[in-house]
């Protein structure tokens, strides 16, 4: 089938502002955006820039805005989309070439949630052990892959780029809920800033977005509710 | 460029919030120096009267009695999300219900000024 594909394309060196570009392209029904894309830089315009990696809905490098909606061009397939595709890179970030954007902004910000298990009790013999339960706690937000798709399809993030924004805190809800860790109070302290957790508009365009199916908005409220609670809900706290 | 964002009914939800809230504010405004104007007397009071029952006006009531239910019932929708996070995966029927209700009592409100 013949499906006809318009680009957002942009050269910050040779453009004065993004505009779209329109191809025809000969494709399979069960082929993903990905595979389109790839086959218009291949065949058509070499010129083309797009990111991405694994190319199988775990790396979350291909995010793009396609038929206005934030989703992975890897788990995306043309029959899904109709004869018309429209791809535009993810909103709220600098555009650094086509659908390549800049994301060290929206990394600052993971990095900021402290992503990582803090523990400085002495480690026992074997290793750090967890119930089932204890595990359940966060299993949901363990999914993310920092693909974007849900800080950038945020209206709140949009209108303040400051604005920590969903995954940052998918990623906090991550370690905050996790019963080994001991940090989960000052993770809290960040979160409560003004461009932290309260700025959640409850607008479920992140719930949409996710390629991974978390419940974002669920994990955001979590973490409101710790921090007006001042507890994670687990028994040892 | 950027053209529309296609969210899901939660987006909608958002800004038929919004629109509302700043509808409610303006028209409260309104209302605001209506009745000042009793301050007056009745006959000024009375003379502006009209613009409430103009024709022009009156699809605006019925969109304020619409904007004032849905403000209050999604507003209700977004506290019970935020009291009980496991009604998240309900925000779509409860978005539904709210807005079914609002149009509800709108079209009552429309039958009983006609």
């Amino acid at each position: 089938m013949e499906v006809t594909v318009r680009v957002q394309r942009y050269d910050p060196e040779r453009d004065a502002k993004p505009h779209w570009a329109v191809y025809r392209v000969e494709v399979e029904p069960t082929d993903r955006v990905i595979d389109v894309l790839h086959k218009i830089k291949a065949e058509q315009d070499g010129s083309l820039a797009v990111r991405r990696s694994c190319l199988h809905g775990v790396c979350g490098s291909d995010a793009l805005v396609i038929n206005g909606r934030n989703r992975l061009a890897c788990k995306t397939l043309v029959r899904d989309l109709g004869r018309t595709l429209t791809v535009a890179p993810l909103r709220g970030f600098r555009i650094i070439k086509d659908l390549v954007v800049d994301m060290r902004p929206f990394f600052q910000k993971y990095r900021a949630i402290m992503p990582y298990l803090v523990n400085d009790e002495p480690p026992p013999p074997h290793e750090r052990l967890q119930s089932p339960e204890e595990r359940a706690r966060f299993d949901d937000t363990t999914k993310c892959i920092l693909c974007a798709a849900c800080t950038t399809a945020c209206p709140v993030f949009w209108a303040d780029s400051r604005y920590l924004g969903p995954a940052a805190i998918v990623q906090a809800h991550r370690f905050i809920f996790d019963s080994r860790d001991r940090a989960w109070r000052e993770r809290l302290q960040l979160l409560s800033d003004d461009e932290g957790v309260w700025r959640c508009r409850k607008v479920f365009n992140c719930v949409e977005a996710c390629p991974r199916h978390i419940n974002v908005t669920k994990a955001i409220i979590e973490v409101q509710q710790a921090l007006l609670t001042g507890s994670r809900g687990l028994p040892e706290d | 460029m950027k053209g529309l964002y296609y969210g899901g009914p939660g987006q909608l939800a958002w800004l038929l919030h919004r629109v509302a809230g700043i509808g409610i504010l303006l028209f409260l405004i309104l209302h605001i120096v209506d009745i000042f104007l009793a301050s007056f007397g009745p006959e000024v009071f009375n003379k502006l009267l009209f613009i409430y029952h103009s024709p022009v006006f009156k699809p605006l009531i019925a969109m304020l009695v619409f904007g004032v239910v849905y403000h209050a019932l999604n507003g209700l929708r977004i506290i019970i999300i935020d009291f009980w996070p496991r009604m998240t995966v309900y925000q779509k029927p409860l978005w539904v219900g709210a807005t079914a209700i609002s149009l509800l009592v709108t079209l009552v409100s429309i039958v009983a000024m006609i």
